[in-house]
């Protein structure tokens, strides 16, 4: 089953790039993901995050405040398997 | 070293003079590149590795249901150690009124935070030496705290745009962190990435002022008109700083630049100030949340109270 993924932010540049990443990262892996970008303010408070972009995998945030670096994404993915 | 560097670049690789106006300015422009970049990555990088940097999801548990006099000390303090991106500032503000945080204090907080971090002191103590230092992070903090004084004074509540208050802020998310050696080397390295990308522009554009003045604006012109703290120099400065926008970083090289002129310290520090805390983007971005006449006064007070800052300064000196 596809694993579900959260991007919180915005739309800035680095929440872009948050999203860019882990797709990139997915297709390497071969993980089926469901991909949403969360950008309504409202919304990305209800995870309790302020500091954006945040990433959400099935349901918990897992980081925030930053573009994650490639190693913590191919973990969440792997551990998501 | 750096300014051997700018040295010989300027002088013997392009061969510009010394005594002219372009050579000196490019020295300037080479020399404090590499010097600047070079801390700023070792300096964000040292800090990552601690995990010196406070997130303002902290910072917002650590200030609510606080006295209020604590819970402004507080948020001065931990703006001063909360890297700060404006892109964040409409999350943070809301998150803050959620938690029941007095809005003159999300304002201490929302001065502080741009003005004065740890990255840009530990470079201020570098290249300005620690007695400018203490004066610019002794000046940003009281003005915050005073400032965010003044705006509760105006009961900016009823400039709060009216969703704001209907957002509800689930738990606060705390991503569990690696804390083994390589996982804070992996930290660090995306908080270089991550802030130098950010910044790399500001910090440039400083500098390419900085090395403008240095080179290109006269020494007798300083010393006639800006040396002494002439009254009217402050509010100039300020009123140009105000519109004009560099992180806290991309001030030094500007303030080294007059500073080395001899420009009178409380208009060089009230030009800073002026710089680093008010933005027009981030006005913009707070304008999603706030009345623009909450945006104005704030704007005024925090200009009122670097004038006031500058001609301390000048007094004194």
């Amino acid at each position: 089953m596809a694993r579900e993924i959260k991007v919180l932010g915005s739309g800035c540049r680095n929440c872009q790039n948050t999203a860019a990443l882990i797709e990139e990262v997915a297709a390497e892996q071969g993980v089926a993901i469901d991909l949403q970008k969360v950008e309504e303010t409202a919304e990305i408070m209800r995870y309790g995050v302020m500091s954006t972009p945040g990433v959400v995998v099935d349901g918990e945030v897992v980081h925030a405040g930053g573009v994650p670096d490639r190693k913590s994404v191919a973990q969440w993915l792997e551990a998501a398997q | 070293m750096f300014a051997t560097l700018g040295d010989r670049i300027a002088y013997t690789l392009l061969g510009l003079s010394p005594d002219g106006s372009l050579g000196p300015a490019v020295q300037f422009f080479v020399m404090d590149t590499a010097k600047i970049f070079a801390m700023l990555v070792a300096v964000i990088y040292v800090m990552g590795l601690l995990r010196a940097m406070i997130s303002p999801e902290r910072v917002r548990e650590y200030v609510r249901g606080k006295p209020k006099g604590l819970a402004r000390s507080l948020a001065v303090g931990l703006g001063a150690v909360t890297p700060f991106c404006s892109c964040s500032s409409v999350p943070l503000f809301i998150g803050f009124v959620e938690a029941g945080i007095p809005l003159g204090v999300t304002f201490s907080f929302l001065i502080a935070s741009p003005m004065i971090n740890e990255v840009a002191v530990v470079l201020l103590v570098g290249i300005l030496g620690w007695k400018l230092t203490a004066l610019y992070v002794a000046s940003g903090l009281a003005v915050a705290y005073v400032g965010g004084i003044a705006m509760e004074r105006l009961r900016p509540e009823r400039w709060v745009a009216g969703y704001v208050w209907q957002i509800q802020m689930g738990e606060t998310a705390h991503p569990k962190l690696d804390n083994s050696l390589a996982g804070r080397h992996r930290y660090a390295v995306g908080e270089v990435r991550e802030i130098v990308g950010r910044i790399w522009k500001w910090v440039l554009l400083g500098i390419g002022v900085g090395a403008l003045f240095h080179g290109y604006v006269p020494q007798a012109w300083v010393s006639e008109y800006l040396a002494g703290g002439e009254w009217w120099s402050v509010p100039a400065a300020v009123l140009i700083g105000v519109p004009l926008y560099a992180n806290a970083t991309g001030v030094i090289p500007v303030a080294e630049a007059m500073l080395a002129k001899e420009v009178a310290i409380g208009t060089v520090l009230a030009l800073m100030m002026a710089i680093a805390a008010l933005s027009l983007p981030e006005m913009l971005i707070l304008r999603k949340v706030l009345h623009w006449r909450a945006l104005a006064y704030y704007a005024a007070i925090l200009a009122g109270a670097f004038v006031l800052v500058g001609w301390g300064f000048n007094l004194l000196a």
